[in-house]
Protein backbone atom coordinates (compact mmCIF):
# COMPACT_ATOMS: atom_id res chain seq x y z
CA UNK A 1 0.00 0.00 0.00
CA UNK A 2 1.52 3.74 -0.87
CA UNK A 3 0.84 6.60 1.17
CA UNK A 4 0.62 4.69 4.38
CA UNK A 5 2.24 5.37 7.66
CA UNK A 6 3.85 3.45 10.66
CA UNK A 7 4.01 4.56 13.91
CA UNK A 8 5.04 4.06 17.20
CA UNK A 9 2.62 3.96 20.38
CA UNK A 10 3.12 3.98 23.54
CA UNK A 11 -0.46 3.15 25.38
CA UNK A 12 -1.52 3.16 29.20
CA UNK A 13 -3.28 -0.28 29.48
CA UNK A 14 -4.17 -1.47 32.99
CA UNK A 15 -6.26 -4.20 33.26
CA UNK A 16 -9.04 -2.31 35.65
CA UNK A 17 -9.50 0.15 38.32
CA UNK A 18 -7.68 -1.59 41.38
CA UNK A 19 -4.33 -2.97 39.11
CA UNK A 20 -1.23 -1.08 38.46
CA UNK A 21 -1.27 0.66 35.11
CA UNK A 22 1.78 0.57 33.07
CA UNK A 23 2.93 1.76 29.35
CA UNK A 24 2.78 -0.74 26.46
CA UNK A 25 4.73 0.10 23.49
CA UNK A 26 3.48 -0.99 20.12
CA UNK A 27 4.30 -0.53 16.29
CA UNK A 28 2.02 -0.16 14.18
CA UNK A 29 2.67 0.03 9.76
CA UNK A 30 -0.29 0.41 7.27
CA UNK A 31 -1.93 3.10 8.98
CA UNK A 32 -3.54 5.77 6.82
CA UNK A 33 -3.20 9.35 6.91
CA UNK A 34 -7.14 9.27 6.50
CA UNK A 35 -7.97 7.48 9.21
CA UNK A 36 -9.46 9.08 12.25
CA UNK A 37 -7.12 8.25 15.61
CA UNK A 38 -9.61 5.89 16.64
CA UNK A 39 -9.45 4.09 13.87
CA UNK A 40 -5.70 3.62 14.06
CA UNK A 41 -6.78 2.14 17.42
CA UNK A 42 -9.32 0.12 15.69
CA UNK A 43 -6.77 -1.52 13.37
CA UNK A 44 -4.64 -1.74 16.33
CA UNK A 45 -6.94 -3.61 18.22
CA UNK A 46 -7.64 -6.04 15.12
CA UNK A 47 -4.04 -6.93 15.21
CA UNK A 48 -3.92 -7.35 18.82
CA UNK A 49 -7.05 -9.66 18.91
CA UNK A 50 -5.68 -11.62 16.18
CA UNK A 51 -2.36 -12.37 18.39
CA UNK A 52 -4.87 -13.71 21.16
CA UNK A 53 -4.25 -10.22 22.77
CA UNK A 54 -6.46 -8.25 25.35
CA UNK A 55 -7.49 -5.49 23.25
CA UNK A 56 -7.13 -1.48 24.27
CA UNK A 57 -9.99 -0.23 25.80
CA UNK A 58 -10.62 3.10 24.24
CA UNK A 59 -14.26 5.41 25.07
CA UNK A 60 -16.29 6.16 21.76
CA UNK A 61 -19.49 6.83 20.55
CA UNK A 62 -20.58 9.25 17.57
CA UNK A 63 -17.45 9.63 16.37
CA UNK A 64 -18.11 12.83 15.21
CA UNK A 65 -17.50 15.18 17.64
CA UNK A 66 -20.86 15.81 19.11
CA UNK A 67 -21.00 13.14 22.09
CA UNK A 68 -17.71 14.13 23.86
CA UNK A 69 -17.14 10.35 24.75
CA UNK A 70 -13.95 9.91 23.29
CA UNK A 71 -11.28 11.00 25.59
CA UNK A 72 -7.78 10.30 24.99
CA UNK A 73 -4.27 12.72 26.30
CA UNK A 74 -2.16 12.05 23.04
CA UNK A 75 1.20 13.13 22.72
CA UNK A 76 0.50 15.80 25.88
CA UNK A 77 -2.75 17.49 25.08
CA UNK A 78 -6.53 16.42 25.76
CA UNK A 79 -7.59 15.24 22.00
CA UNK A 80 -4.26 15.47 20.71
CA UNK A 81 -2.55 18.67 19.03
CA UNK A 82 -5.16 20.23 17.42
CA UNK A 83 -7.56 22.88 18.15
CA UNK A 84 -11.23 22.92 18.42
CA UNK A 85 -11.18 19.08 17.47
CA UNK A 86 -12.15 15.80 19.54
CA UNK A 87 -10.14 13.03 19.22
CA UNK A 88 -12.25 11.09 17.45
CA UNK A 89 -12.06 13.88 14.52
CA UNK A 90 -8.20 14.11 14.74
CA UNK A 91 -7.02 12.42 11.92
CA UNK A 92 -3.95 10.58 11.07
CA UNK A 93 -2.18 13.09 8.22
CA UNK A 94 -1.45 15.34 11.60
CA UNK A 95 1.11 13.29 12.78
CA UNK A 96 4.23 12.12 10.55
CA UNK A 97 4.98 8.72 9.34
CA UNK A 98 7.66 7.42 11.80
CA UNK A 99 6.36 9.36 14.70
CA UNK A 100 6.22 8.33 18.46
CA UNK A 101 2.69 8.75 20.06
CA UNK A 102 1.84 8.23 23.46
CA UNK A 103 -1.42 7.74 24.90
CA UNK A 104 -2.83 8.58 28.19
CA UNK A 105 -6.27 8.53 29.95
CA UNK A 106 -7.82 11.51 31.66
CA UNK A 107 -6.06 11.29 34.56
CA UNK A 108 -8.10 13.18 37.45
CA UNK A 109 -8.51 11.63 41.14
CA UNK A 110 -12.51 12.27 39.81
CA UNK A 111 -12.19 10.29 37.19
CA UNK A 112 -10.87 6.72 38.11
CA UNK A 113 -9.57 4.72 35.28
CA UNK A 114 -12.15 1.87 34.27
CA UNK A 115 -9.77 0.22 31.82
CA UNK A 116 -6.66 0.88 29.73
CA UNK A 117 -7.70 4.37 28.36
CA UNK A 118 -11.73 4.33 29.52
CA UNK A 119 -12.14 6.75 32.62
CA UNK A 120 -15.43 6.74 34.70
CA UNK A 121 -16.47 10.45 34.12
CA UNK A 122 -20.12 9.98 36.02
CA UNK A 123 -19.05 12.34 38.36
CA UNK A 124 -20.29 15.19 35.41
CA UNK A 125 -23.17 13.77 35.71
CA UNK A 126 -23.79 13.51 39.37
CA UNK A 127 -22.49 17.59 38.69
CA UNK A 128 -25.81 17.74 36.12
CA UNK A 129 -28.28 15.86 38.34
CA UNK A 130 -27.64 18.43 41.31
CA UNK A 131 -28.53 21.44 39.38
CA UNK A 132 -28.10 21.17 35.78
CA UNK A 133 -31.30 21.36 34.94
CA UNK A 134 -34.96 23.23 34.75
CA UNK A 135 -37.56 21.47 36.84
CA UNK A 136 -40.00 24.52 37.09
CA UNK A 137 -43.01 24.64 34.39
CA UNK A 138 -41.96 26.28 32.13
CA UNK A 139 -45.12 25.63 29.46
CA UNK A 140 -45.10 24.25 26.05
CA UNK A 141 -43.51 25.86 23.09
CA UNK A 142 -44.32 29.76 22.84
CA UNK A 143 -45.14 31.67 19.62
CA UNK A 144 -41.91 32.86 18.15
CA UNK A 145 -41.27 36.19 19.52
CA UNK A 146 -43.49 36.04 22.57
CA UNK A 147 -40.47 35.55 24.54
CA UNK A 148 -37.54 37.70 23.27
CA UNK A 149 -34.19 37.49 23.79
CA UNK A 150 -31.34 39.52 22.35
CA UNK A 151 -29.24 37.85 19.81
CA UNK A 152 -26.09 38.31 21.40
CA UNK A 153 -27.64 36.75 24.66
CA UNK A 154 -28.89 33.39 22.83
CA UNK A 155 -25.67 32.84 20.47
CA UNK A 156 -23.84 33.42 24.32
CA UNK A 157 -25.85 30.57 25.53
CA UNK A 158 -25.86 28.41 22.87
CA UNK A 159 -22.21 29.18 23.05
CA UNK A 160 -21.93 27.65 26.39
CA UNK A 161 -24.68 24.96 25.34
CA UNK A 162 -21.81 23.36 22.54
CA UNK A 163 -20.20 21.31 25.36
CA UNK A 164 -20.16 17.98 25.30
CA UNK A 165 -19.27 17.09 28.63
CA UNK A 166 -16.17 15.64 27.71
CA UNK A 167 -13.85 16.33 30.22
CA UNK A 168 -11.00 17.57 28.44
CA UNK A 169 -11.09 20.87 30.74
CA UNK A 170 -10.18 18.72 33.72
CA UNK A 171 -8.29 16.74 32.00
CA UNK A 172 -6.26 19.54 30.69
CA UNK A 173 -5.88 21.25 33.92
CA UNK A 174 -3.19 21.26 35.98
CA UNK A 175 -5.49 20.96 39.64
CA UNK A 176 -7.91 18.70 37.66
CA UNK A 177 -10.51 21.26 38.12
CA UNK A 178 -14.04 20.97 36.31
CA UNK A 179 -14.45 24.94 36.55
CA UNK A 180 -14.89 25.27 32.48
CA UNK A 181 -17.70 22.54 32.29
CA UNK A 182 -19.64 23.95 35.13
CA UNK A 183 -19.39 27.07 33.83
CA UNK A 184 -20.63 26.18 30.77
CA UNK A 185 -23.75 24.54 32.18
CA UNK A 186 -24.32 27.40 34.93
CA UNK A 187 -23.71 30.68 31.94
CA UNK A 188 -26.29 28.48 29.33
CA UNK A 189 -29.22 28.35 32.15
CA UNK A 190 -28.16 31.34 33.34
CA UNK A 191 -28.74 33.95 30.11
CA UNK A 192 -31.65 32.09 29.25
CA UNK A 193 -35.08 32.92 30.79
CA UNK A 194 -36.29 29.58 31.57
CA UNK A 195 -33.23 28.97 33.86
CA UNK A 196 -33.92 32.46 35.70
CA UNK A 197 -36.33 30.94 38.64
CA UNK A 198 -34.10 28.38 40.02
CA UNK A 199 -30.67 30.63 38.85
CA UNK A 200 -29.39 30.84 42.78
CA UNK A 201 -30.17 27.22 43.75
CA UNK A 202 -28.41 25.92 40.40
CA UNK A 203 -24.90 27.51 40.96
CA UNK A 204 -25.21 26.83 44.88
CA UNK A 205 -25.86 22.93 43.88
CA UNK A 206 -23.68 22.70 40.91
CA UNK A 207 -20.38 23.83 42.60
CA UNK A 208 -21.32 21.80 46.07
CA UNK A 209 -21.57 19.12 43.74
CA UNK A 210 -18.30 19.75 41.74
CA UNK A 211 -15.86 20.12 45.41
CA UNK A 212 -17.66 16.78 47.05
CA UNK A 213 -16.15 14.74 43.83
CA UNK A 214 -13.15 16.30 44.31
CA UNK A 215 -11.99 18.24 41.67
CA UNK A 216 -9.28 20.97 42.16
CA UNK A 217 -10.08 24.62 41.98
CA UNK A 218 -9.75 27.09 39.30
CA UNK A 219 -5.84 29.31 39.24
CA UNK A 220 -7.15 30.42 36.20
CA UNK A 221 -4.01 29.18 34.21
CA UNK A 222 -7.29 28.97 31.09
CA UNK A 223 -5.44 25.51 30.02
CA UNK A 224 -9.02 24.49 29.52
CA UNK A 225 -10.03 27.19 27.17
CA UNK A 226 -6.78 25.92 25.25
CA UNK A 227 -8.18 22.19 24.94
CA UNK A 228 -11.51 22.58 25.16
CA UNK A 229 -12.76 20.81 21.91
CA UNK A 230 -15.62 23.17 21.54
CA UNK A 231 -13.37 26.39 22.31
CA UNK A 232 -15.51 27.09 25.27
CA UNK A 233 -14.62 30.50 26.78
CA UNK A 234 -12.88 31.11 30.37
CA UNK A 235 -15.51 34.48 30.38
CA UNK A 236 -18.18 32.08 30.86
CA UNK A 237 -15.85 31.04 34.09
CA UNK A 238 -16.02 34.88 35.33
CA UNK A 239 -19.94 34.33 34.71
CA UNK A 240 -19.97 31.48 37.07
CA UNK A 241 -17.83 33.22 39.60
CA UNK A 242 -20.52 36.26 39.21
CA UNK A 243 -23.47 33.91 39.47
CA UNK A 244 -21.64 32.11 42.99
CA UNK A 245 -21.03 36.14 44.34
CA UNK A 246 -24.81 36.95 43.64
CA UNK A 247 -25.96 33.75 45.01
CA UNK A 248 -24.41 34.39 48.09
CA UNK A 249 -24.34 38.29 48.59
CA UNK A 250 -27.84 39.57 46.43
CA UNK B 1 -31.58 21.59 44.38
CA UNK B 2 -30.90 21.42 47.79
CA UNK B 3 -27.19 21.79 48.04
CA UNK B 4 -25.56 24.61 49.64
CA UNK B 5 -21.80 25.66 49.89
CA UNK B 6 -20.26 28.19 52.25
CA UNK B 7 -18.21 30.66 51.56
CA UNK B 8 -14.91 29.62 53.52
CA UNK B 9 -14.83 26.03 52.40
CA UNK B 10 -15.90 25.83 48.94
CA UNK B 11 -13.01 26.13 46.01
CA UNK B 12 -14.81 28.95 44.94
CA UNK B 13 -15.41 30.92 48.04
CA UNK B 14 -11.78 30.69 48.71
CA UNK B 15 -10.98 31.68 45.54
CA UNK B 16 -12.31 34.99 46.32
CA UNK B 17 -10.71 35.06 49.58
CA UNK B 18 -7.87 34.82 47.35
CA UNK B 19 -8.54 37.83 44.85
CA UNK B 20 -9.88 39.79 47.97
CA UNK B 21 -6.85 39.42 50.25
CA UNK B 22 -4.42 40.07 46.82
CA UNK B 23 -6.65 43.23 46.14
CA UNK B 24 -5.52 44.34 49.47
CA UNK B 25 -2.00 43.58 49.89
CA UNK B 26 -1.53 45.12 46.44
CA UNK B 27 -3.08 48.61 48.02
CA UNK B 28 -0.94 48.07 50.91
CA UNK B 29 2.09 47.54 48.37
CA UNK B 30 0.97 50.93 46.54
CA UNK B 31 1.26 52.26 49.86
CA UNK B 32 4.69 51.12 50.81
CA UNK B 33 6.09 52.18 47.85
CA UNK B 34 4.36 55.79 47.93
CA UNK B 35 6.31 56.12 51.33
CA UNK B 36 9.53 54.20 50.27
CA UNK B 37 9.93 56.91 47.18
CA UNK B 38 10.82 59.60 49.97
CA UNK B 39 14.15 58.04 50.50
CA UNK B 40 15.29 59.48 47.04
CA UNK B 41 14.37 63.02 48.63
CA UNK B 42 17.50 65.17 49.20
CA UNK B 43 16.62 66.02 52.48
CA UNK B 44 19.23 63.05 54.29
CA UNK B 45 15.71 61.03 55.25
CA UNK B 46 13.53 63.41 56.76
CA UNK B 47 10.30 63.36 55.04
CA UNK B 48 10.79 59.87 54.79
CA UNK B 49 11.60 59.56 58.65
CA UNK B 50 8.64 61.51 59.44
CA UNK B 51 6.01 59.18 57.79
CA UNK B 52 8.14 56.29 59.54
CA UNK B 53 7.65 58.16 62.97
CA UNK B 54 3.79 58.70 62.18
CA UNK B 55 3.45 54.85 60.87
CA UNK B 56 5.36 53.50 64.20
CA UNK B 57 3.50 56.23 66.76
CA UNK B 58 0.09 57.23 65.42
CA UNK B 59 -2.26 54.91 67.58
CA UNK B 60 -5.05 54.12 64.60
CA UNK B 61 -1.91 52.46 62.41
CA UNK B 62 -1.57 49.47 65.32
CA UNK B 63 -5.18 47.83 63.85
CA UNK B 64 -4.33 48.26 60.63
CA UNK B 65 -0.96 46.68 61.21
CA UNK B 66 -2.87 43.65 62.57
CA UNK B 67 -4.74 43.65 59.72
CA UNK B 68 -2.66 43.79 56.94
CA UNK B 69 -0.44 40.94 58.78
CA UNK B 70 -3.94 38.66 59.17
CA UNK B 71 -4.42 39.90 55.25
CA UNK B 72 -0.77 38.45 54.24
CA UNK B 73 -1.51 35.05 56.75
CA UNK B 74 -5.27 34.73 55.44
CA UNK B 75 -3.46 34.73 51.51
CA UNK B 76 -0.94 32.95 52.38
CA UNK B 77 -2.96 30.05 54.15
CA UNK B 78 -5.70 29.52 52.19
CA UNK B 79 -3.00 29.59 48.79
CA UNK B 80 -1.71 26.74 51.00
CA UNK B 81 -4.85 25.08 51.15
CA UNK B 82 -5.96 25.37 47.55
CA UNK B 83 -2.74 24.30 46.41
CA UNK B 84 -3.10 20.96 48.29
CA UNK B 85 -6.22 20.44 47.40
CA UNK B 86 -5.32 21.10 43.80
CA UNK B 87 -2.65 18.45 43.58
CA UNK B 88 -4.89 15.83 45.28
CA UNK B 89 -7.12 16.53 42.09
CA UNK B 90 -4.34 14.71 40.03
CA UNK B 91 -2.31 11.82 42.28
CA UNK B 92 -1.27 10.22 39.31
CA UNK B 93 0.62 12.80 36.85
CA UNK B 94 0.86 12.74 33.20
CA UNK B 95 4.21 10.99 31.48
CA UNK B 96 3.82 13.79 28.57
CA UNK B 97 2.09 16.73 29.14
CA UNK B 98 2.49 19.84 27.52
CA UNK B 99 0.64 23.49 28.41
CA UNK B 100 -2.03 24.74 25.85
CA UNK B 101 -0.70 27.84 24.57
CA UNK B 102 -3.22 29.78 26.78
CA UNK B 103 -1.92 28.96 29.51
CA UNK B 104 0.82 31.12 31.09
CA UNK B 105 4.19 30.25 33.24
CA UNK B 106 3.53 32.73 36.11
CA UNK B 107 0.00 30.80 35.93
CA UNK B 108 1.34 27.70 36.68
CA UNK B 109 3.75 28.77 39.35
CA UNK B 110 1.90 31.32 41.09
CA UNK B 111 2.35 29.27 44.63
CA UNK B 112 6.05 28.62 44.18
CA UNK B 113 6.63 32.42 43.61
CA UNK B 114 4.40 32.90 46.11
CA UNK B 115 6.32 30.86 48.37
CA UNK B 116 9.13 32.51 47.96
CA UNK B 117 7.68 36.24 48.48
CA UNK B 118 6.63 34.76 51.90
CA UNK B 119 10.35 33.79 52.79
CA UNK B 120 11.17 37.19 51.72
CA UNK B 121 8.75 38.99 53.77
CA UNK B 122 9.58 37.32 57.01
CA UNK B 123 12.97 38.07 56.51
CA UNK B 124 12.04 41.68 55.33
CA UNK B 125 9.90 42.36 58.32
CA UNK B 126 12.41 41.23 60.45
CA UNK B 127 14.99 43.59 59.65
CA UNK B 128 13.12 46.84 59.83
CA UNK B 129 10.02 46.09 61.13
CA UNK B 130 10.58 43.93 64.06
CA UNK B 131 13.68 45.52 64.64
CA UNK B 132 12.62 49.18 64.96
CA UNK B 133 9.60 48.59 66.60
CA UNK B 134 10.99 45.49 69.09
CA UNK B 135 14.57 46.10 69.38
CA UNK B 136 15.22 49.89 68.84
CA UNK B 137 19.13 50.48 68.58
CA UNK B 138 18.25 54.48 68.23
CA UNK B 139 18.70 54.79 64.14
CA UNK B 140 16.35 55.83 62.45
CA UNK B 141 14.61 54.10 59.75
CA UNK B 142 16.40 55.98 57.40
CA UNK B 143 19.63 54.72 58.28
CA UNK B 144 18.47 51.55 59.25
CA UNK B 145 17.84 51.17 55.26
CA UNK B 146 20.83 52.83 54.14
CA UNK B 147 22.91 50.39 56.03
CA UNK B 148 21.08 47.20 54.92
CA UNK B 149 21.12 48.15 51.45
CA UNK B 150 24.84 49.06 51.58
CA UNK B 151 25.20 45.64 51.74
CA UNK B 152 25.20 44.07 47.84
CA UNK B 153 24.60 40.67 49.46
CA UNK B 154 20.85 41.70 50.76
CA UNK B 155 20.25 43.87 47.72
CA UNK B 156 20.60 41.19 45.43
CA UNK B 157 18.33 38.84 47.88
CA UNK B 158 16.28 42.08 47.64
CA UNK B 159 16.14 42.45 43.97
CA UNK B 160 15.49 38.90 43.15
CA UNK B 161 12.46 38.69 45.66
CA UNK B 162 10.75 41.43 43.88
CA UNK B 163 11.31 39.45 40.87
CA UNK B 164 9.21 37.03 42.27
CA UNK B 165 6.64 39.26 43.77
CA UNK B 166 6.31 40.82 40.31
CA UNK B 167 6.12 37.00 38.60
CA UNK B 168 3.35 36.03 41.33
CA UNK B 169 1.50 39.71 40.24
CA UNK B 170 1.55 39.27 36.75
CA UNK B 171 -0.99 36.29 36.95
CA UNK B 172 -2.17 37.48 40.46
CA UNK B 173 -3.45 40.67 39.85
CA UNK B 174 -5.62 40.09 36.49
CA UNK B 175 -6.45 36.43 37.52
CA UNK B 176 -8.25 38.49 40.65
CA UNK B 177 -10.46 40.40 38.48
CA UNK B 178 -11.54 36.89 36.52
CA UNK B 179 -12.27 35.26 40.52
CA UNK B 180 -14.37 38.35 41.00
CA UNK B 181 -16.28 37.74 38.14
CA UNK B 182 -15.23 41.05 36.31
CA UNK B 183 -13.39 39.99 33.69
CA UNK B 184 -14.39 40.13 30.66
CA UNK B 185 -13.96 41.04 26.40
CA UNK B 186 -14.55 44.63 27.54
CA UNK B 187 -12.52 45.20 30.19
CA UNK B 188 -9.87 42.83 29.52
CA UNK B 189 -7.35 45.69 27.90
CA UNK B 190 -7.63 47.50 30.95
CA UNK B 191 -7.24 45.55 33.24
CA UNK B 192 -4.09 44.04 31.76
CA UNK B 193 -2.66 47.19 31.65
CA UNK B 194 -3.24 48.21 35.01
CA UNK B 195 -2.08 44.99 35.76
CA UNK B 196 1.27 45.90 34.40
CA UNK B 197 1.74 49.16 37.00
CA UNK B 198 1.63 46.37 39.29
CA UNK B 199 3.74 43.66 37.82
CA UNK B 200 6.33 45.54 36.78
CA UNK B 201 6.36 49.29 37.54
CA UNK B 202 6.22 48.86 41.18
CA UNK B 203 8.16 45.89 41.55
CA UNK B 204 10.73 48.31 39.54
CA UNK B 205 10.61 51.01 41.79
CA UNK B 206 11.46 49.18 44.68
CA UNK B 207 14.15 47.47 43.31
CA UNK B 208 15.89 51.07 42.57
CA UNK B 209 15.94 52.11 45.96
CA UNK B 210 18.78 49.38 47.04
CA UNK B 211 20.80 50.43 43.89
CA UNK B 212 20.41 53.92 45.00
CA UNK B 213 21.96 53.53 48.03
CA UNK B 214 24.49 50.62 46.85
CA UNK B 215 25.54 53.58 43.88
CA UNK B 216 25.64 56.07 46.58
CA UNK B 217 27.93 54.23 49.20
S1 LIG C 1 -16.74 9.88 19.87
FE1 LIG C 1 -18.30 11.37 20.06
S2 LIG C 1 -17.13 13.19 20.29
FE2 LIG C 1 -15.61 11.73 19.88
Amino acid sequence: MSGTMTISLKVWRQRDSDSEGRFVDYVLSDVSPDMSFLEMLDLLNLELVRKGDDAIAFDHDCREGICGTCSLYINGRAHGPLKGVTACQLHMRTFHDGESITVEPWRAKPFPIIKDLVVDRSAFDRIMAAGGFVSVHTGGAPDANTILIAKETAEEAMDAAACIGCGACVAACKNGSAMLFVAAKVSQLALLPQGQAERKARVEAMLAQMDAEGFGACSNTYACEAECPKQISVSHIARLNREYLRAKLA
Amino acid sequence: MGKETSLITSSVGQKLLMALSGFFLCSFLLLHLTINLFLFGRDGGATFDTYAEFMATYPLIRPLEIVLFAGFLLHAFVGTVLWVANRRARPVRYAVTKPGETSTLASRVAFITGAFVFVFLVVHVNTFFVTSRFFPTGATMFHMVRDAFRNPWYDAFYIAALGFLGYHLKHGFASAFQTLGLRNTRYENLIDAVSVIFWLLIPVCFAAIPLYFLWLS
